[in-house]
């Protein structure tokens, strides 16, 4: 991707350029692009920051509202920064709910998923790109078929196996059905990509030194995967961190709730929103991944890219 | 990259290697066992098993399960709701798509003019990409209800904001903006990557042929990156199928059912009605939606891969 620095100085005008095209000198250089008048650049900025606004304004809004007191809240005209800030709205936050626990189960389900999908995308995706045997291609458009099927298709399926099982309310379907499941077949798929880009030499290489096929895959293919398993590590952690649908299908008790259901729970006793304490927690939860995204950014942005190119 | 993905490894001469060739297919076998042994159960035995339910009359509640033929079929073409959660889909997904695919395309195109705090832009545009999904959309239902961030900002300026969440040509506009703000940057990424694959040369010729900067966008930039405008917005029709999340939390389908997208109409049937057969029928109406969709998807890529080659 070409850098995003803004032009040097000394670049952004090229007034020597001739205006009329006849006078073009031939040049062995191609030529730079011409940069704009200063007031058109001023205006395409101006759009920029205008255009912000509906992608940072809400999280600031949410932070800065779960600050303020309910009389504060919903005044008009609304405040921009809180009036009087308290921190009233998060203790509510785990006095309603049980909300650390519902913030460890969301972690560690996330951090099973992820690890999971890790192991077993790494694992097939070399099969399927560095050993020849027998029904390869028909197991690897099996899988593939994996990625046709949106989750809400087999829900109800799968709703009644984990009935059956005695599995409803427990984190087990949460769990196993993204790591064996449609979840990692996207893993498995950017996986057999980047080991079908690794050089045949490597291995050869690796085998003249001794290393039977798990050595080669574990001392010499995952070591050079890791920019692909950060990628699959990313989007993983963050869809499961997102699950909605499936979380209140399988889950009732409040104890087992994950994050995303318990945000929805903090309701007065006519189901109306607590504005102040919902907003708390949301903030709780949304606050350490911008951070997680504001480090790693180029991790971020390359591995969820790869969520879009899918198909 | 369906061509590319059915290729196979060239073929290893027989002979004194066969054992370890041998061996090395066992490997291959319990590498890929997990994955396939969990697409089976997880993904291909639940989808027949939709097929099967949805030829059945089954309400939890009633405790009835027997077989009806095609008599859920035939309640789909009789049922009002499906129609209207069809009808809400549809709109669903060409707001999105043309909301999404447009401002997707501006911001690129705005990144790409190399002006002064791009890569801070860059960071704001991608941000609600990384934000759960719930939280983003409990946001925006505080913003956008009666007594509400935007309605308060409007009021302090003499504007009586509407009922936004309430009423129903606004509520289906406010879905649609929501995830469309969620997840532009991720379509932004995409056309960025492609704007960036545009050779200069192609663009200086054509200045120096006069063409002014709407010009050389419409008739060589566009035309450029096609493939990719194509690829994203399919990918975008498909992912609107399965909007859910932000539909409960912020209209719960409503006001009446101008929100019930098809998903929605779906969980409603299934997990509030109890009637398990009907949402099968469903679920199978979905992906045959899903999959003509992802088969339209393959055929134009293919269609673009003579065109570049």
């Amino acid at each position: 991707m070409r850098s995003d620095v803004a032009p040097a100085p000394h670049e952004a005008r090229t007034p020597d350029e001739p205006a009329a095209p006849t006078a073009a000198p031939p040049s062995p250089v191609p030529p730079r692009r011409r940069r704009r008048a200063r007031p058109v650049r001023g205006v395409l900025v101006g759009l920029l920051v205008l255009l912000s606004l509906p992608f940072v304004f809400p999280t600031w809004w949410m932070a800065t509202s779960s600050l303020k007191p309910m009389s504060e809240i919903l005044q008009v005209p609304p405040t921009v920064w809180p009036r009087s800030a308290t921190w009233d709205a998060y203790g509510e936050v785990f006095r309603l709910q049980p909300f650390a626990q519902q913030y460890w189960n969301s972690l560690y389900i996330a951090a099973l998923v992820t690890l999971g999908t890790m192991a077993i995308s790494a694992l097939a995706g070399y099969a399927f790109a560095r050993i020849r045997f027998r029904g390869a291609n028909a197991l690897f458009v099996l899988v593939l078929a994996g990625m046709l099927v949106p989750a809400e298709v087999t829900i109800v399926p799968l709703f009644r196996m984990v009935n059956s099982l005695g599995l409803v309310d427990t984190h087990w379907p949460l769990i196993v059905v993204p790591i064996f499941g449609a979840p990692s077949v996207l893993a498995t798929f950017i996986m057999r990509q980047f080991f079908l880009g690794l050089p045949r030499e490597l291995e050869e290489a690796g085998r003249m030194d001794g290393l039977s096929r798990w050595g080669l895959f574990g001392r010499i293919a995952v070591p050079l995967a890791k920019p692909a398993l950060a990628a699959v590590a990313i989007f993983t952690f963050l869809k499961s961190w997102n699950l909605y649908l499936e979380p209140i299908v399988y889950l009732s008790s409040r104890d087992k709730f994950t994050l995303p259901q318990a945000l929805t729970q903090y309701v007065d006793a006519y189901g109306g929103p607590m504005w102040n304490v919902q907003l708390a927690a949301t903030t709780l939860t949304v606050i350490p991944v911008l951070a997680v995204f504001l480090v790693a950014q180029r991790q971020f942005v390359q591995g969820l890219a790869h969520t879009g190119l899918k198909g | 990259m369906t061509s590319s993905t059915l290729t196979r490894p060239r073929a290893r001469p027989r002979g004194a290697r066969g054992t370890a060739a041998r061996r090395d297919q066992l490997v291959g076998y319990t590498m890929v066992a997990p994955q396939v042994l969990g697409t089976l159960a997880f993904v291909v035995a639940p989808l027949l098993v939709v097929v099967w339910y949805s030829l059945h009359e089954w309400n939890v509640l009633a405790g009835t399960f027997q077989f009806a033929g095609a008599e859920n079929y035939e309640r789909m073409l009789a049922d009002p709701g499906l129609r209207d959660s069809l009808v809400a889909s549809l709109w669903f997904s060409v707001g999105l798509v043309v909301l999404n695919v447009s401002l997707a395309l501006l911001l690129a195109v705005l990144l790409d003019q190399k002006l002064p705090g791009t890569t801070t832009f860059r960071t704001f545009f991608f941000s609600p990409v990384v934000v759960s999904l719930v939280a983003w959309t409990i946001v925006w239902r505080f913003l956008l209800q009666d007594d509400g961030g935007i309605n308060g900002f409007l009021a302090s300026v003499g504007i009586d904001g509407p009922n936004w969440l309430r009423s129903g040509p606004t509520a289906m506009l406010a879905v649609i903006v929501v995830q469309v703000f969620k997840n532009v940057g991720l379509n932004m990424i995409l056309f960025l990557a492609a704007l960036q694959g545009v050779p200069e040369e192609v663009q200086e010729a054509a200045r120096i042929d006069g063409a002014g900067p709407w010009r050389r966008f419409r008739s060589i930039v566009l035309p450029l990156i096609s493939p990719t405008v194509l690829l994203v917005s399919i990918l975008t029709v498909v992912g609107s199928l399965e909007v859910f999340a932000q539909i409960d939390v912020l209209t719960g389908g409503g006001p009446g059912t101008s929100t019930t997208v098809l998903v929605y109409y779906l969980y409603q049937q299934a997990f509030q009605f109890n009637e398990f057969g009907y949402a099968s029928a469903i679920s199978v109406l979905l992906f045959i939606v899903v999959l003509a969709l992802t088969l339209v998807q393959w055929q134009t890529r293919k269609r673009w891969v003579h065109d570049e080659v």
